[in-house]
């Protein structure tokens, strides 16, 4: 699942935190599909050309286009021509392409981004970004693209993330246990279930992903054959199911409660003598008859 | 510098590695211990270091220095210290006219977007000169506390924007260190301070997180240091240790131990 995340397509999300960062999967990932022969393109924002380089080979390397907003991203330094638009210009410049090689665009980071950028611009250009192979008209001509975005989630509030994963086709939430780093991926896909599913991994220092079991104690209950399944029925003191007999009876029963026309009929004919009926008193040894002033009992 | 603190980072000022940035943070206790030791650490180590000091003066850090056998005067003097007060430059910023924009600029501007001119300070005092051979190592940027940016009124966006390009310039172009304090208030409402602290939690490959007990004031152990590695570079499972000690400051040094190995407990 995890080496196959970018056959989809679309906004792949990597959600991170301080304890589990999410680079080297995205390193990981981006070294998957040079591989594969794609376009690859990196805004890199958060760490500098030679950093996010360092490890990959030569080969793939070459493959990579590196945009680097790292250097002088607020054109402070002024050492050099800024990229027109920014990253967002830079972003929307990948859009405008016609040849049918598919391509991948990393984006490290996406909280960078987010942080400086209004979320719905940002929302809008990726949501046209990634969903320009589907664009009616020139679908024919413009191959796949996948958008990987490393979010870390401290930093936003549950508005724009929440705006960000209803726009992913992928979502993998990094965690882990006991050193062992683990990858929750949520996927959806079009006119489907949405799918989730939860693997173990571990990066290589070259960059290639190697998957894993997960740790033995979590997969024990799931993966040892020789204990038979426990139905749960077998042991009941009610009965869960009715003979036809049984069935029959229940059905004829009229439960004390049901308001039948007969019932009806019982309670609305008049009794005889019920209009003649008498209220008897007789009044108590002590009760208070003083017309005058009922209240000289209360002791006020 | 406390030698047993180096000894945990498994670091002597001959060899340390460059291009790092470190967070201090510190939890319901004071962690300036920390700030004092990179100080002297790296002055020992004969980098040029650039002090942007806002929470405390000259002659505080420099009596402490002292103490852990180093002479911040003097090194000012040899050009090895640059050292920004901000208690005194506030007060130069708001009375007198400036011809250049000074550091801390923003604090005149009602509403100043960003810490540009900090940045230039910075810049421009950990420039290499190119007077004959090398004199320092390599730089070195301090800062106590960016905290105190945020309680001046700047975004925690124009804070890290700052950090941002000094890691670029430090870390990157000059291959030159960074060390950093942010207060952690523990408070879930103070959401700039958690932006900052968790935005520059993800740029920084060494975190030092020091916290008080959870039980409280203690005479013999002073709190707890966390120490979380983040190294993108290697495999996961050497990657993002943890530990955990616990530490007492003494005079001149501080002392750490495991959690509950206190000396006075035993």
């Amino acid at each position: 699942m995890l080496d196959s995340l970018l056959a989809l397509g679309g906004l792949v999300l990597l959600r991170d935190s301080v304890e589990w960062e999410g680079r080297s999967l995205l390193k990981a990932l981006v070294k998957k599909s040079a591989l594969c022969g794609e376009q690859v393109h990196i805004l890199g924002c958060e760490v500098s050309e030679e950093e996010f380089r360092e490890g990959f080979d030569s080969d793939i390397n070459n493959r990579l286009v590196y945009h680097d907003f790292f250097r002088d991203p607020l054109n402070w330094s002024k050492t050099e021509e800024a990229f027109p638009g920014g990253p967002l210009g830079a972003l929307r410049a990948m859009c405008k392409r016609t040849d049918p090689v598919p391509v991948t665009i990393a984006l490290d980071s996406l909280s960078w981004l987010l942080l400086r950028l209004p979320c719905t611009t940002l929302c809008q250009v990726l949501h046209a970004v990634s969903h320009q192979d589907s664009c009616p008209g020139d679908s024919s001509s413009v191959g796949k693209v996948s958008v990987l975005g490393l979010l870390h989630e401290e930093l936003h509030g549950p508005g724009p993330v929440g705006a960000l994963s209803s726009l992913a086709q992928t979502e993998v939430t990094l965690g882990g246990t006991m050193g062992q780093a683990s990858a929750h991926i949520l996927c959806r896909r079009p006119r489907q279930r949405p799918t989730d599913q939860t693997q173990w991994f571990s990066i290589l220092p070259d960059f290639s992903l190697d998957l894993q079991e997960g740790p033995s104690v979590e997969s024990q209950p799931y993966s040892d054959p020789h204990i038979p399944p426990v139905d749960p029925t077998t042991h009941l003191t009610f009965n869960l199911h009715l003979s036809k007999k049984e069935r029959e009876a229940r059905d004829s029963l009229i439960l004390p409660f049901q308001f039948s026309s007969e019932k009806q009929q019982a309670l609305l004919r008049p009794r005889p003598g019920q209009a003649t009926s008498h209220i008897f008193y007789e009044p108590d040894a002590y009760d208070d008859l003083d017309q005058e002033d009922p209240d000289d009992d209360l002791d006020i | 510098m406390f030698v047993e603190l180096n000894n945990l980072l498994n670091t002597t000022p001959d060899r340390a590695e460059q291009g790092k940035l470190t967070l201090l943070c510190d939890a319901k206790t004071d962690g300036s211990f920390l700030v004092h030791h990179f100080l002297s650490f790296y002055l020992k180590a004969n980098c040029k270091v650039c002090f942007v000091a806002l929470i405390q003066s000259f002659s505080h850090y420099s009596i402490v220095g002292q103490k852990l056998g180093v002479s911040l005067t003097m090194a000012r003097e040899r050009g090895q210290l640059v050292f920004l007060e901000g208690l005194k430059s506030a007060v130069d910023v708001v009375f007198q006219a400036q011809k250049e924009p000074h550091p801390l600029q923003f604090l005149r501007e009602a509403n100043a977007g960003n810490l540009k001119p900090l940045f230039e300070f910075v810049r421009e005092a950990l420039k290499p000169v190119d007077s004959g051979e090398a004199r320092w190592t390599y730089p070195v940027l301090l800062v106590d506390d960016l905290s105190v940016l945020l309680s001046l009124g700047m975004g925690a966006v124009a804070v890290l924007d700052f950090i941002h390009y000094c890691r670029a310039t430090v870390c990157w172009e000059l291959k030159g260190n960074m060390v950093v304090l942010v207060h952690d208030s523990g408070d879930a409402e103070d959401e700039e301070n958690d932006i900052l602290l968790n935005g520059l939690s993800h740029q920084s490959h060494l975190i030092l997180r020091a916290e008080g007990l959870a039980t409280g004031f203690c005479r013999d152990v002073h709190g707890q240091l966390r120490i979380l590695w983040r190294r993108p570079s290697q495999p996961a499972v050497h990657r993002d240790q943890s530990f955990t000690y616990q530490y007492k400051i003494q005079d001149k040094s501080v002392s750490f131990f495991a959690k509950g190995m206190s000396p006075a407990v035993l």
